[in-house]
């Protein structure tokens, strides 16, 4: 049995906001042990002097030493979780000088989270797993070419993907809302299968991801089960050929976002989810909805609009809605309305979740929302680059989990 | 015996002090005792639950951070038991410590809002200053009306 992955907590207000429970738990979920970095008193008054940040609150100097001790090896540990409570200002400053810190100066992985007192540990749960499976995986998620044939099964919050690969090419594809979790997965298989002209015998390994990763999992007994931000980094830098070097995947999905930094395919930084459905695919969803088209209208619409002329930056769905409908009756364009839906998810993602990771170019946007042009053009203006979407790029879970589900065709060859 | 709110109120050594002059120091010791010793939490270190922060909305709004609000949960009622007030500004970690200074701030405040009669004080950095810094403690336990050690 493999020694619990390590995970250092550098927090403030985590025990006083009744989550320290909830911390633990979700590290207990995928094997992996929180602890505070131990440092004395003095490695407190020097380490915290000399990283320059003078912040008031004790605990905030606490945190800023034990950085510096994990980064200079004075103590060891496999990965970091950072946290602070929501809505505090210095400690928000504290979090992203950490992270990046880290980030720069060790090969450490991190995620960092604001909490509240109704964080739960299914809420950590994802980034936990994230962060062992990097600090656990590494050698897995190494993993550049597809072999043998290989499916990957992605369960969204909105849309079910399966891709079936053969000899690093994907050969077969399915995509189905999602509606019953299994029966969604069953329909996409199938249609996979059916394009790649073959039956599930022929599978030789399967690897699931996103929310229904354990039903399906335990359903297609799959070899890899496995969360969505590792799964998708990997998906995201195979398809657009960018396997070495820096690059940060958005994928902004149906329920929640994930933002990630990455090294070589393997993610250093990540943010996900934890702002509201304004700034998520569901609010084009509704977006279309209300101006009567399909999803898959509402880019080509947005890229004829100009957003400036519409009102529209809430964080909120319903608010988000208002802002639309008020749009509507004043008269402004389907496209114009189109365009701004479009600049204000953008917008809450670049201001609340952008700001958490390090963006490196290529910038690489993923997911079924990134077929919407009229969104990656505006993250695009946001950022000031160009932005990649690969080809398949609304099946990036799928692939990402067929690609490290290659690793056990080897290992049973074995 | 008046009850004193001592800052900061991890201070073993100012707890002390109080009680050697009669009085009742009010500080983390009793409110994380009183945590401990209740049945039913399993929020390790502190015993703190999600259900502290929003006792902390008696004393914070729902803007302020959780943090913020789950330290007023242990604190606030100290404040409103409090006769007096004992609050020693920059002191060394080693002193005594409480971790977030938003917090530190309100406490403070609603010290001095409550009208008790409340001793403020730098933390020595001198043994001079030292001796004046125990003498000063002693003189307002004593006006106080507490029995000297």
């Amino acid at each position: 049995m493999s020694r619990p992955v390590r995970i250092a907590q550098l927090t403030c207000g985590a025990d006083y906001s009744g989550v320290q429970n909830e911390i633990a738990e979700a590290a207990k979920a995928v094997d992996a042990e929180v602890f505070y970095p131990d440092i004395s008193l003095n490695d407190l008054r020097r380490d915290f002097d000399s990283f320059g940040l003078n912040v008031k609150s004790p605990d905030l100097k606490l945190v800023i030493a034990r950085a510096k001790a994990l980064v200079t090896g004075k103590v060891e540990a496999d990965a970091v979780f950072i946290g602070s409570c929501f809505r505090c200002a210095e400690a928000a400053i504290v979090r992203t000088e950490l992270r990046r810190y880290i980030h720069m100066n060790s090969t450490l992985p991190v995620v960092s989270y604001s909490f509240t007192e109704r964080t739960t540990s299914g809420t950590l749960l994802t980034r936990m797993e994230a962060l062992t499976t990097i600090a656990r995986r590494r050698a897995l998620l190494a993993r550049e070419k597809q072999t043998g044939i290989t499916m990957g099964v992605d369960s969204g919050s909105s849309t079910t993907k399966c891709v079936i690969m053969k000899e690093n090419e994907i050969i077969g594809t399915g995509w189905e809302p999602t509606i019953e979790v299994l029966k969604s997965s069953d329909l996409v298989v199938e249609a996979a299968l059916a394009e790649a002209g073959l039956t599930m015998n022929d599978i030789e390994a399967i690897g699931t991801t996103g929310y229904g990763r354990f039903l399906i999992g335990k359903h297609l007994n799959a070899d890899l089960v496995q969360e969505e931000l590792t799964v998708n980094s990997k998906g995201a830098v195979y398809l657009a050929d960018n396997q070495h070097g820096p690059a940060t995947v958005i994928d902004i999905g149906g329920m929640d976002n994930k933002a990630i930094s990455v090294m070589d395919g393997i993610p250093g930084t990540f943010t996900m989810g934890g702002i509201c459905a304004g700034a998520s695919g569901r609010f084009l969803e509704m977006t279309a909805k209300r101006l009567g088209i399909d999803i898959t209208e509402l880019g080509p619409l947005a890229m004829k609009g100009m957003g400036e002329e519409v009102p529209m930056n809430s964080y909120c769905i319903v608010f988000g809605t208002q802002s639309l409908v008020n749009a509507l009756a004043a008269g402004s364009t389907p496209e114009d309305v189109a365009a701004a839906a479009c600049h204000s998810v953008a917008e809450q993602v670049f201001e609340q979740q952008l700001q958490e990771i390090d963006i490196r170019e290529p910038v690489i946007m993923v997911g079924g929302t990134s077929l919407i042009q009229g969104l990656v053009r505006a993250m695009g203006e946001l950022l000031q680059t160009k932005i990649i979407v690969p080809h398949h790029s609304q099946y990036i879970g799928a692939t990402g989990a067929a690609l490290l589900a290659s690793g056990f065709v080897d290992r049973k060859k074995e | 015996m008046a009850k004193v709110f001592i800052y900061p109120a991890t201070s073993l050594m100012l707890s002390d002090l109080v009680a050697r002059y009669g009085h009742k120091p009010l500080g983390s010791a009793l409110s994380v005792r009183e945590h401990i010793q209740a049945g039913g939490f399993d929020s390790p270190p502190l015993q703190i639950t999600p259900e502290d922060p929003k006792k902390g909305l008696h004393w914070a709004a729902v803007e302020v951070p959780s943090g913020v609000r789950g330290r007023m949960s242990l604190y606030g009622p100290l404040v409103e038991e409090a006769d007096a007030a004992i609050i020693i500004e920059e002191s060394d970690f080693a002193f005594g410590c409480m971790g977030c200074a938003r917090t530190n701030e309100l406490l403070i405040f609603l010290l001095k809002q409550k009208g008790v009669p409340v001793l403020e004080l730098s933390y020595p950095k001198t043994k001079e200053e030292g001796v004046t810094f125990v003498a000063s403690i002693r003189t307002f336990l004593a006006e106080l009306g507490g029995e000297k050690a």
